[in-house]
């Protein structure tokens, strides 16, 4: 309300956020203390692992790609004032989009079946975020509960497809055959076919180009498009949106199937990408990571692209860090997360109440 | 003289920048129904929630029956014998009676005992104030005069000796108000002690026997209801601050613009707040809705602007029934512009940029950019242009709308909704919270549209401004239209309707 | 087909599966009936799960197990409470970062110990909770066809038994006491509670411990008496589950043991078959896996009965109206 309550930007955006994640590499600390460890040392592996090689480079932006598509699919809910904690799922199931097209148009040229076969992930995990959305606007079910209950059932559905549908008879492994035709080009093979050059094997493939990509029209679709103009509107303040002719109920539906169909593009890095077929549980969290890194992020795409290049940071010193100092889990990676989202989220305002009184004392 | 139920002495409380209560002293007798009556935001709530433990005063004393306590939660004014029914009751909707009555009272870790003697309580002052209820009704499913039926005895059953009603028949039919007014005198008349938050004189006159009034933050009059007059209290309500001038020529009112007919509007519990509501608007006239807030004009103002749909009656606009375009968007296509009553939550957004907020409601227009585009320099540039014309400081597009004072986001939305060239301007509450300069400037630019024969709809509490703007005012009183009278109109004559009260009818 | 779904040992199962259900159902229930929303009974029960595994491999002793496994739920709750409660933070966050936290550390930390890459030693048998047997069993048991029934009821750990008396002392404990009123009417109008002038923050804070006593219980069953050791990730969704049970139960006692034994009956039947036909029609083991999920979907959006939430559930409380 009045002015006066109001912290300078600079504090908002960027002292509050930076004060939280200290606190929360404090808390880290003490766990890697817990475990009998120098956290700085662990640190220093964790970095050195990631940035110190191209091959640690390769499998920071190959995490990087998941995580921004993720980032920027719980972003675009969250401007709409909606949570959505489904993008586990909704990758999930868009990985049966990639695999259609990519499995059963093999024998169309890749220009066709690459971009047929992203669209299809889109689709499918646009559909996946769509019906959580329309469950809310129209029958007013909570969107954070039928998302979480969407991903078990994405996970139940996928078993099933993959082990029935995809599985090629007698193969034991639950996964689909192998994609033969086009697939997305890893940076090993476009190095060694069009350069001669020996690039470290990674799973790092071009996907990574659209991640960047995406995250500028995200951009673009929330900060220079009316659609963008009304999500936010209706996200920050539903009454005005009302006012302004915007109906909330059609932008909710709208919003998470935009935010599905971002989370769909993580099996375009995946599966057309990375594996080149469809696997079980190929999303492996990056849909919880995506909320991490929205919240890091604070919901802007260049803080999203940034936030996810901490968090596949994260990931790859993780791996790093669990073969240097083998007793030390990767699931510390996990650990780091939730403390990141604990203090960065839930406790954000911990430090504003302090910082408010101290910056009000020095202005009397 | 016997002591005081209640004293308070030299209360003061600020919010920030406002001064809810000045140096308040009030002193309420034993056994009587005390009334306080005044304008909104004259600081009666804020008041009570004092003296109820709701809020801590900045400084000041309080004393019951004459001595000095400290009362600093709920719990402490109940401790003290002071019970409270609030505007928005504390009720839990799904508990049955009992169930809400022995909240907080429960004497013991199971509720078994305490729920038998309730009934049995309840069962007695039924019978001592004829207030029955159903001791097992779910409080949600029962109608809203019940429900403050069952607050009242709340408050009884904790053993209440003081009752204070804030604003109780806002909500009420004319039948339960009437009903709750003859228990209020039994009240009384069994020795418990009233006081009567109220704007409504009707309700002042009929029951009460001392009132105080208040304006501004001030107690400025106490009054014996018996030695008073409605044009008194009236008078002293509304004060005699110096009318604004603006300067302006007589209206040529032309064609017809707006016509409702017959517009009623029932909330979800079915209380009619508009009601069969009937009046016109022509090209180059200002016509002003007058009447305290909550009495029907915000949603008066919702249903015209396509908002909400009305329960039944007609809006012409321009020929057209709005039945059919009842959508915001179809509407301002249609030439109608919109300045909405809540500045802060729906006529700019806050967390918006100014130029964001001054393209709210118009964004699909195919200027700012073709198609799905929003082009930002135009929306900047355009932004730009209205700031420099409306005088808005700073002339800063990119500045949070939050940053702007009220005075300038006022001139943000008046603007952006007067530059749309719209042939009727409907405008909720245009300068409250405004500084004098901003005040007298848009009311300039207010005259100037309907001198270029556009066609004005005017909701305000501020009597002042209605008064000084409008060529027609129409009074609203609890949904339904009290009165129309011209801008020459008596001040106390329009503060008699506005407080319920029609010439010749006895109050 | 049938001797599958209606066998003793399906039933048996049914119990067995259903008990950390219920406790974890138990546990949203007391949270969110005071308006505090809990998506961190999954990381709760599995914090607890670790805990127990952990300290009893180390002890020995299924009590200090269980101690230990409350001690450290708890913790979590009381993390949970202050981000709800007095930082006004996102319930929904915190959940989620509880649920992360626990998992992680629970492997970090039980690598750490253990060396099993996050797995816990086997339970010993005296680290083991006592089995109850009905008086008269073993001799109801050689009755033919209907003497295995016997093992439905009987048999199971005594945790069990503490279940299932919980769920009438939930329920009497939220009908009948002046802490259940208040806690009800906190869940639904704080403002009522605030001006009856109870403190709406220490109501909510004893709902929340009452959540964290209830998820050590469910973390210590599914890993000392249910697995014999704690795993990665064992819970498996279970405190999802829970909340869907809790859902589906309205936010009542009674209701959510029913829906629970349903769930934990979908669990058994889905463990001890791979599919099962209608007909000619196979129905996939995975379609009873997610069909609680899909039942709390449906019921949600209201295609079948209504499940209203307490209404205030989820809003942090503010003085100003």
């Amino acid at each position: 309300m009045s002015q006066r309550g109001e912290l300078p930007k600079w504090v908002d955006v960027g002292l509050i956020p930076a004060l939280n994640l200290l606190l929360a590499l404090l808390a880290t600390s003490v766990i890697f203390l817990l475990i009998n460890e120098n956290p700085i040392e662990c640190l220093g592996i964790m970095i050195k692992g990631a940035v110190g090689s191209l091959k640690g480079w390769s499998y920071l932006l190959y995490y990087t790609t998941n995580f921004i598509f993720m980032g920027l699919a719980v972003a675009v809910a969250f401007h709409a004032g909606l949570f959505n904690i489904g993008g586990e799922g909704q990758g999930y199931i868009a990985g049966l989009g990639a695999a259609l097209i990519g499995l059963n148009l093999e024998f169309l040229p890749w220009f066709i079946t690459i971009p047929l076969a992203i669209l299809a992930s889109v689709a499918f995990g646009a559909l996946w975020g769509f019906v959580p959305g329309y469950l809310q606007a129209k029958r007013g079910s909570h969107i954070v509960i039928t998302t979480i209950m969407f991903n078990f059932i994405a996970s139940s559905l996928m078993v099933y497809l993959i082990n029935y549908w995809f599985r090629p008879i007698g193969k034991m492994a639950v996964e689909s055959r192998e994609i033969t035709g086009a697939y997305i080009l890893s940076f090993r093979e476009i190095a060694r076919q069009f350069f001669d050059f020996k690039y470290p094997a990674s799973p790092l493939n071009l996907t990574v180009f659209l991640a960047f990509l995406v995250a500028w029209a995200v951009w673009y679709f929330l900060w220079r498009t009316k659609l963008g103009y009304a999500i936010r509107a209706v996200g920050l303040n539903s009454d005005a949106a009302i006012y302004a002719g915007i109906k909330p109920q059609r932008i909710i539906m709208i919003a998470m199937a935009v935010s599905g169909g971002l989370a769909g593009l993580v099996a375009v890095n995946e599966v057309l990408g990375a594996q080149h077929r469809l696997l079980l549980e190929f999303v492996q969290g990056a849909g919880f990571v995506g909320i991490a890194v929205a919240l890091m992020g604070r919901n802007h795409p260049i803080g999203i692209v940034l936030a996810a290049m901490l968090f596949g940071l994260l990931y790859q010193g993780g791996t790093e860090l669990s073969f240097a100092k083998t007793h030390i889990n990767r699931d510390m990676v996990v650990v780091i997360q939730g403390l990141i989202i604990l203090f960065m989220g839930a406790l954000e305002n911990a430090f504003r109440p302090w910082l408010t009184a101290l910056f009000f004392k020095a202005d009397d | 003289m016997t002591t005081p139920a209640i004293e308070l002495i030299h209360i003061d409380k600020r919010f920030g920048p406002v001064h809810a209560n000045k140096d308040v002293t009030l002193s309420v007798g034993q056994g009587s129904i005390h009334g306080i009556i005044g304008e909104n935001g004259a600081g009666k709530s804020t008041l009570m929630s004092i003296l109820f433990g709701f809020y801590a005063a900045d400084s000041g004393e309080i004393r019951v029956k004459g001595q000095p306590v400290k009362i600093k939660s709920s719990s402490d004014a109940i401790a003290q014998g002071i019970g409270m029914v609030h505007q928005h009751f504390m009720l839990v909707d799904p508990f049955t009676v009992l169930e809400n009555v022995v909240l907080g009272v429960e004497g013991g870790a199971l509720i078994g005992p305490a729920l038998a003697k309730a009934r049995s309580e309840l069962k007695r002052l039924a019978d001592d104030y004829d207030m029955q209820v159903n001791p097992d009704a779910i409080v949600g499913e029962l109608p809203v005069g019940l429900q403050q039926r069952v607050e009242i005895l709340k408050a009884l059953y904790k053993g209440a000796d003081v009752l204070i009603l804030d604003e109780p028949t806002g909500v009420l039919t004319p039948d339960e108000a009437d009903h709750l007014f003859r228990i209020l005198g039994t009240l009384r008349d069994q020795g418990k002690t009233v006081i009567l938050i109220t704007h409504k004189l009707r309700e002042i006159m009929a029951i009460t026997d001392h009132v105080s009034v208040m304006r501004r933050g001030e107690l400025v009059a106490n009054f014996e209801t018996k030695d008073t007059s409605v044009d008194e209290l009236a008078e002293a309500m509304v004060g005699r601050s110096v009318l604004l001038h603006v300067e302006k020529g007589k209206a040529t009112p032309g064609e017809m613009v707006l016509e409702v007919k017959d517009l009623v509007w029932r909330d979800s519990k079915n209380v009619a707040r508009v009601d069969h509501v009937s009046f016109s608007v022509r090209k180059g006239e200002i016509v002003g809705i007058a009447g305290v807030s909550g009495n029907g004009q915000s949603e008066l103002l919702d249903c015209i602007a396509g908002i909400t749909k009305p329960t039944s009656g007609e809006i012409i606009f321009e020929g057209k029934s709005i039945g059919q375009l009842a959508d915001p968007r179809h509407l301002r296509e249609e030439g109608l512009a919109h300045v909405p009553e809540d500045r802060q939550h729906r006529g700019l957004i806050t967390a918006f940029d100014a130029s964001e907020s001054s393209i709210l409601g118009w964004q699909f227009e195919e200027e700012l950019g073709h198609g799905f585009r929003l082009n930002r320099k135009k929306v900047v540039e355009s932004c730009l242009r209205e700031m420099k014309e409306f005088d808005v400081r700073p002339a800063n597009p990119l500045l949070k709308s939050a940053k702007f004072s009220g005075g300038n986001q006022q001139k943000i939305i008046l603007a952006r909704e007067m530059s749309s060239n719209p042939d009727l301007l409907i405008i909720g509450q245009p300068t409250r919270g405004v500084d004098i300069g901003a005040i007298e400037f848009i009311h300039k630019r207010i005259i100037e549209l309907r001198d270029a024969g556009k066609a004005i709809l005017l909701v305000s509490v501020e009597l002042d401004e209605i008064r000084s703007l409008s060529d027609r005012i129409i009074v609203m009183f609890a949904g339904k239209v009290m009165g129309e009278r011209d801008s020459s109109a008596d001040e106390r004559d329009i503060g008699l309707l506005m407080a319920g009260v029609q010439k010749g009818v006895a109050a | 087909m049938l001797d599958i779904l209606l066998s003793a040992e399906t039933l048996s199962s049914t119990i067995r599966m259903s008990v950390p259900l219920i406790f974890a159902c138990l546990a949203g229930l007391w949270s969110e009936r005071s308006g505090i929303v809990d998506i961190g009974l999954e990381g709760k029960m599995l914090a607890a799960a670790f805990t127990a595994a952990a300290a009893g491999a180390y002890l020995g002793s299924p009590w200090l197990a269980l101690l230990l496994a409350i001690g450290v739920s708890i913790l979590f709750s009381l993390v949970h409470g202050y981000a709800a409660i007095n930082q006004r933070g996102n319930q929904v966050v915190s959940g989620v970062a509880i649920n992360m936290l626990a998992a992680g550390l629970a492997v970090v930390l039980g690598n750490e110990w253990f060396k099993e890459g996050g797995r816990t030693p086997p339970l010993p048998p005296e680290a083991q909770f006592p089995v109850f047997h009905m008086p008269g069993f073993s001799a109801i048991q050689s009755i033919p066809v209907i003497g295995p029934y016997i093992n439905v009821l009987s048999g199971h750990s005594v945790l069990v038994y503490v279940a299932f008396a919980l769920v009438p002392l939930s329920a009497w404990g939220l009908a009948k006491t002046r802490f259940g009123l208040r806690l009800r009417a906190v869940g639904e109008n704080p403002h009522a509670v605030d001006t009856a002038g109870i403190s709406v923050t220490k109501l909510r804070y004893q709902a929340i411990l009452i959540a964290g006593v209830l998820c050590g219980f469910a973390g210590t069953y599914l890993s000392v008496a249910l697995q014999g050791s704690f795993v990665r990730d064992m819970t498996a969704g279970r405190g999802f589950m829970a909340l869907a049970a809790l859902i589906f139960a309205n936010w009542r006692a009674w209701p959510s043991m029913w829906a629970c034994l349903l769930f934990g009956y979908l669990q058994a039947v889905g463990l001890r078959m791979q599919g099962f036909k209608i007909g000619a029609v196979e129905i996939p083991v995975q379609f009873i896996n997610m069909l609680p999920y899909v039942m709390t979907v449906v019921l949600l959006a209201g295609f079948i009965g209504k499940s209203t939430p307490p209404r205030a559930s989820g809003t942090p409380y503010t003085k100003d109206r």
